[in-house]
């Protein structure tokens, strides 16, 4: 196939489902060929995916963590921008900073468990502190590379037609660090999904995360575990794809590279 | 420095711009060097000026001067008679290219230094430039669907509709291939003599300038001083195989110190 062609419809969809179709058997034939009975078929899991949908309680758990993740990513992103556009607007105070973000940066928010919990207790704050701690340092460092990578070009253009600091953010700098932006906030997101699901398997007693931890503690359910992991992998597939959405935007298409 | 161009410039024109013996420095491995030394000439109101001068000798740094982005390291330059201090929406410097915002649609653009106008005189405004360079139905493209030659006209376009008294291009058509440079220059001095602004514009094209200009400006290299003053007496439409058009040509490329065979 030529690589410069664009690939045929029914292609674009048949690939992926032949790829998952193969994963799917390959780990039916293992569960039969080893003959365990501790870890499910793909037809158990099946199974229990139909019980969750029908106890009613899974979307309740699906609704937990989603609102935990809105909240947190929204308030990383509250915060988060503002200080990152100005620590890019400001060399100086970057530098004052950025040491600190830097180690605080690559302490995995799973760490802070402890701390979350002596700060808000067991609960849904705790978990919303963690996912917040997750998704503001790339925020705030995707703003920061952001502002400071904006070409000269459009700011001082900016300040040709006369605008006063202020404009010049809004109607120069953010604009033009909006993609790159964009891209840290998806990334951000990412990392919210995969933290909720670790902070509810310890600081909370309800959503996805939860459901996987208390479907191995109360019965030994795997096929329950391995639903539940499903669920919040297609989940966050489609928290990205929304996102992804985004950059389709006319005013910051530009900012990628997209295939047409 | 009068005018020979008579037919193009009103006979007397009043003072526009002075460079007066303007110097720049810039530290370079801890050390300062000279970039431009003693610049001093007049421009008048609604005249085309050319810069020429090799690549690197800081026709770009003297641009930059004379719109206000850098402050001269002694000497100073003086509009309608008063000192420059910083950059001014009455004189717009367009840029080789990458100048046009990509989150703005060309109409955006246009726009952009529009936006304390009324509603309906800035979208008058606008619909006027859009004519003027000729991307009609292309009002609500995004910069990366449209060429390079497109982009440089909405630079322009932007630049014109603030209504500046004077445009600075700095290469502006420099990235664009002979035939859309053959067009643009043809538009901008449509568009100069319908608005008579004051151009000043930088290229390292001797054709180009010998084209364009009413007076050029040669630059030396090393530090950059000015090498001459040439006045381009030719009536427009020029004729661009006349025989003073190549002396005129011939006696550039002498003073830029390159010879005219090749
Ligand atoms: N900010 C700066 N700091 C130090 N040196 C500089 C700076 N800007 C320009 N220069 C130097 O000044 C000289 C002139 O640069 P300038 O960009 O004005 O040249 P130019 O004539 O526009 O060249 P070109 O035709 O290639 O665009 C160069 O030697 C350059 O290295
Ligand atoms: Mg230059």
């Amino acid at each position: 196939m030529n690589s410069l062609s664009k690939p045929r419809n029914w292609e674009k969809y048949f690939w992926p489902v032949l790829a998952a179709a193969l994963l799917f058997a390959i780990w039916h034939y293992c569960v039969v060929w080893t003959g365990t009975n501790i870890f499910p078929s793909p037809l158990d899991v099946e199974k229990g995916m139909a019980e969750l949908l029908h106890k009613g309680v899974l979307w309740d758990d699906i609704e937990d963590s989603v609102r935990r993740v809105a909240v947190g990513f929204g308030a990383a992103a509250v915060t988060g921008i503002p200080l990152g556009l100005t620590l890019g607007l400001y060399p100086a105070a970057n530098q004052m900073v950025n040491p600190v973000l830097q180690i605080l940066r690559p302490i995995s928010p799973i760490a802070w468990i402890p701390i979350a919990i002596i700060l808000f207790g067991v609960g849904d704050r705790a978990a919303v502190f963690l996912i917040f701690l997750g998704a503001f340092f790339p925020i705030v460092l995707a703003c920061v590379s952001g502002v400071s990578s904006v070409p000269s070009i459009f700011q001082r253009t900016g300040r040709n037609f006369g605008l006063s600091s202020t404009q010049l953010l809004a109607r120069v700098v953010f604009p033009a660090a909006l993609p790159q932006i964009l891209i840290g906030l998806r990334i951000a997101l990412g990392i919210a999904w995969v933290v909720v699901v670790a902070a509810e398997m310890i600081a909370v007693e309800s959503g996805l995360g939860y459901l996987v931890i208390d479907s191995r503690n109360s019965g030994k359910r795997y096929d329950l575990v391995i639903a539940a992991m499903l669920l919040i992998g297609v989940i966050g597939l489609i928290l990205d794809l929304g996102f992804r959405s985004l950059e389709g935007l006319p005013s910051v298409r530009w900012g990628f590279r997209h295939e047409s | 420095m009068s005018l020979t161009n008579a037919a193009n410039t009103p006979a007397v024109a009043a003072m526009k711009l002075r460079a007066e013996q303007l110097c720049v420095a810039f530290e370079r491995d801890s050390k300062s060097v000279s970039v431009l030394e003693d610049i001093t000439f007049d421009i008048s109101d609604g005249e085309f000026i050319c810069i020429v001068g090799r690549s690197g000798c800081g026709k770009s740094t003297l641009l930059n001067v004379l719109a206000g982005f850098l402050a001269p390291t002694s000497g100073s330059v003086i509009i309608d008679g008063e000192p420059v201090h910083g950059p001014d929406p009455r004189r717009i410097l367009v840029f080789q290219e990458h100048g046009v915002f990509p989150w703005l649609t060309v109409e955006g653009n246009i726009g952009f230094g529009l936006s304390k106008l009324p509603r309906a005189e800035r979208e008058h405004r606008v619909a006027h430039y859009v004519q003027m360079i000729g991307l009609q139905g292309f009002e609500r493209t995004y910069p990366s669907d449209l060429s390079g030659g497109m982009k440089q006209r909405l630079q322009v376009a932007r630049a014109l509709a603030v209504n500046p008294d004077i445009l600075y291009l700095d290469e502006a058509f420099g990235a664009l291939d002979s035939i859309t440079r053959l067009a643009m220059r043809k538009e901008l001095l449509r568009i100069w003599q319908t608005e008579r602004r004051t151009i000043i514009f930088v290229t390292h094209d001797i054709d180009e300038a010998v084209q364009l200009a009413d007076r050029v400006v040669v630059l030396s290299s090393n530090p950059a001083r000015i090498e001459d003053i040439l006045t381009i007496d030719i009536r427009r439409p020029r004729n661009i195989s006349s025989p003073h058009y190549l002396e005129l040509r011939d006696k550039l490329l002498e003073q830029i110190g390159q010879a005219y065979t090749v």
